[in-house]
């Protein structure tokens, strides 16, 4: 067993900001090339910025395959192997179910869920192939306690974990582990729009009363991601600060 | 050059390490072969490799046999 990340070749989906951005830097400390990916083309060449030579940033849509297919196609052409995928794009859509749009219910379940379906589907062939990878996706602590006026986020962030525990399952045998992290609140632009008296009743049920960083999601990421963790899957780590213990 | 059933055998050998007398042409892959889905998921993908082709899922589904899959590649080889 190699003990080292050095070399290995990592896909971050939504990696222009927020917990995205913090995983593609914290990969690149251990020595992993990372392609981080975000929905415009200004996004993708601020990613290839900040991300120097250890990388490049490029512009994917995750709910179309297309677009899905071209980023993997490129990846191959250029590094010739994806050891790491992590599914970290995702949006919110919130409203109460009965004012929920039907274009809401779907955005949110086709870019959480049906993504990680399309980019899953995508690299298995080559990790199967080497006989080694890591999945990681980024659900969150909603999809297992519930949130009022999440229903499509909740419901796309559930399902998540149980496609992670089937895919695991499927693919254990062949050295492809498949995992969640579950972050709680963190300070990105999803917790922004959150008034002060939103953010009050929340840290009253957080244990250690305050936000998270995108960085302490991303360091339960690169652990998931490294050689020490090869014998965890189908598992959720959840990075909430105590708000749930499941 | 060796002929498109040498070829299947081998690698049908080689994804599924069985010995060389066991690949009998009805053998079946999970019944008699000992290989679960994935493994002939991942016989399909190694067959395309060597034949240079894309087998569609609905035709992989039907591949079961050693005779299947030697069928399948005569019936779409170009070479
Ligand atoms: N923040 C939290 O409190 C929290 C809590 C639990 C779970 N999470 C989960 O953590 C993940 C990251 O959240 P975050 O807070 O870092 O979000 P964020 O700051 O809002 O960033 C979202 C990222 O996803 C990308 N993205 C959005 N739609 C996309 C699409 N259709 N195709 C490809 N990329 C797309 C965005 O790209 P652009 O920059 O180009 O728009 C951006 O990089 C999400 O899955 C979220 O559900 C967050």
């Amino acid at each position: 067993m190699t003990t080292t990340m050095q070399g290995q070749v990592a896909l971050v989906t939504g990696a222009s900001r927020g917990i995205g951005k913090a995983i593609a830097q914290q990969l690149t400390q251990q020595g992993v090339k990372v392609i981080g990916t975000a929905t415009s083309d200004s996004g993708a060449a601020a990613i290839s910025d900040y991300l120097g030579d250890m990388g490049e940033g490029r512009q994917l849509d995750v709910t179309d395959a297309e677009s899905v297919a071209t980023v993997l196609k490129a990846i191959d052409e250029s590094y010739g192997q994806l050891d790491i995928l992590v599914n970290n794009a995702g949006i919110t859509k919130d409203n109460l179910l009965m004012r929920l749009k039907d274009d809401d219910w779907d955005a949110v379940l086709d870019t959480n869920l049906k993504s990680v379906y399309r980019l899953c589907k995508a690299v298995m062939r080559g990790m199967m192939k080497r006989r080694h990878g890591r999945i990681i996706n980024i659900s969150s602590v909603v999809g297992t306690t519930g949130n009022p006026g999440q229903t499509n986020y909740c419901a796309a962030k559930a399902g998540l974990a149980g496609f992670t525990k089937a895919l695991a399952q499927e693919i254990a045998a062949r050295g492809i582990t498949v995992n969640c992290v579950a972050p709680g609140f963190i300070d990105t632009d999803m917790t922004k729009s959150l008034t002060d008296d939103q953010k009050e009743a929340i840290f009253a049920n957080i244990p250690a009363s305050r936000l998270g960083q995108p960085e302490e999601v991303a360091a339960a990421v690169v652990f998931l991601a490294s050689p020490g963790a090869a014998y965890i899957t189908g598992e959720t780590i959840h990075v909430n600060g105590g708000l749930a213990m499941v | 050059m060796s002929t498109i059933e040498e070829r299947v055998k081998k690698i049908i050998i080689e994804q599924l390490g069985v010995k060389e007398e066991e690949v009998k042409s009805e053998a079946s892959f999970e019944n008699d072969l000992g290989a679960d889905s994935l493994d002939t998921v991942e016989l399909v993908m190694a067959l395309e490799e060597e034949f240079e082709t894309e087998i569609p899922d609905e035709e992989a589904e039907k591949i079961r046999t050693v005779q299947a899959a030697i069928d399948y590649v005569t019936n779409h080889a170009n070479d």
